[in-house]
């Protein structure tokens, strides 16, 4: 995917959302090695320590974790991705909720559009 | 290693102050953005630190000692204008570099110009403007610098050159270098760099860390210049 940086926020926090998405996804797979901070940097187009940074960041969130001489590596610990999934998914479930909130609809006729919508697709 | 101090630093044209009291340290492993209008003083002051003008008044010495032969060594310079004889071709000042510079990598020189499609064996008179400009940015950025001073890098190249001599920036970062990169366009380099200068009429106006900026403005480094430097 394409990096693409918003006006105004530290990049830092942007590279960690991105990553965070990239493991949530399976993009890097539980257990996967992680590319050297270098070409992370290079890919998105960022200075080399801002990455450092946020891969730090992303080890005491303890996503990732660092083998001294053989680079790092996306957690194992299904407990950990399961908390990611369900603080992204609550995370994008109160953006869509919110947005769906602006424009008038209830919490009920949202349940109701939801369940709507799957049997429509299905 | 690298380590730049510049203190009380003011230059003076006859009656005209380019720069006024600088005082900067910079540090090594970093990426810095020096920033400003035109004529804001910021070829003055990267033509100081490589011992091209003289000071009227106050100091730069980089790793202890005074800009001079000495510095050149560790000095990677990239003018704001071509410097180079132009009636060589590529090939000929490939070898210019090898006998001036003792840390110039010969390997990574021809890697970035055939990367960069430049012909080894044409004159750079013969060059458009842009791809001597590349040229010299290929040059400069071969050697293994410990300071790199590169004014205007990105001024007269297309977008997609741009993009190549960022990342040449991004994968030649070395922890003990420092590269200072002065520009007016920092939309384009902003993401590349640590600490970012404001340079307005010869004063240092701002000196902090890009991200910094972000997080305490909630603005871009550019959105933020151009509110410094609004005419």
């Amino acid at each position: 995917m394409e990096w693409n940086f918003k006006n105004g926020i530290p990049i830092y926090t942007q590279i960690i959302d991105e990553m965070t998405m990239r493991i949530a996804s399976g993009q890097y797979p539980p257990g996967g090695k992680l590319p050297s901070v270098r070409d992370l940097a290079l890919e998105a187009g960022v200075n080399p320590n801002t990455m450092q940074r946020a891969l730090a960041e992303l080890e005491r969130r303890e996503l990732v974790h660092s083998e001294r001489t053989s680079g790092r590596f996306v957690t194992e610990e299904e407990e950990i991705l399961n908390t990611l999934h369900e603080v992204l998914a609550k995370r994008y479930f109160e953006e869509f909720a919110d947005k769906l909130h602006k424009i008038g609809m209830s919490g009920e006729d949202i349940a109701e559009a939801v369940k709507r919508w799957l049997e429509d697709i299905r | 290693m690298a380590r730049i101090e510049i203190e009380n630093l003011t230059k003076e044209f006859g009656t005209l102050t380019a720069l006024d009291n600088v005082v900067l340290e910079l540090e090594k492993g970093q990426i810095v953005g020096l920033l400003g209008p035109n004529g804001s003083g910021k070829t003055t002051l990267i033509k100081i630190m490589n011992g091209l003008l003289t000071p009227t008044a106050g100091t730069v010495s980089i790793n202890g000692i005074n800009p001079g032969i000495e510095t050149k060594k560790i000095v990677a310079y990239l003018p704001d204008r071509n410097s180079l004889p132009e009636y060589m071709t590529t090939g000929q000042l490939i070898e210019l570099y090898q006998d001036f510079f003792d840390d110039f990598n010969i390997v990574k020189a021809e890697t970035m110009i055939s990367e960069l499609g430049i012909d080894m064996t044409q004159q750079m008179k013969r060059m458009s403007k842009g791809t001597k400009e590349k040229l010299q940015l290929c040059l400069v950025m071969a050697r293994e610098a410990e300071v790199y001073l590169l004014d205007e890098p990105i001024g007269g190249v297309d977008p997609a050159t741009r993009d190549y001599i960022l990342r040449t920036i991004i994968s030649n970062y070395n922890e003990d270098a420092v590269v200072i990169i002065s520009t007016h366009l920092i939309s384009d380099i902003e993401s590349v760099l640590d600490d970012v200068i404001f340079l307005k009429e010869g004063k240092v106006v701002l000196h902090k860390k890009a991200e910094d900026i972000r997080e305490e403005t909630g603005e871009s480094v550019d959105q933020l210049f151009r509110e410094v430097f609004r005419c």
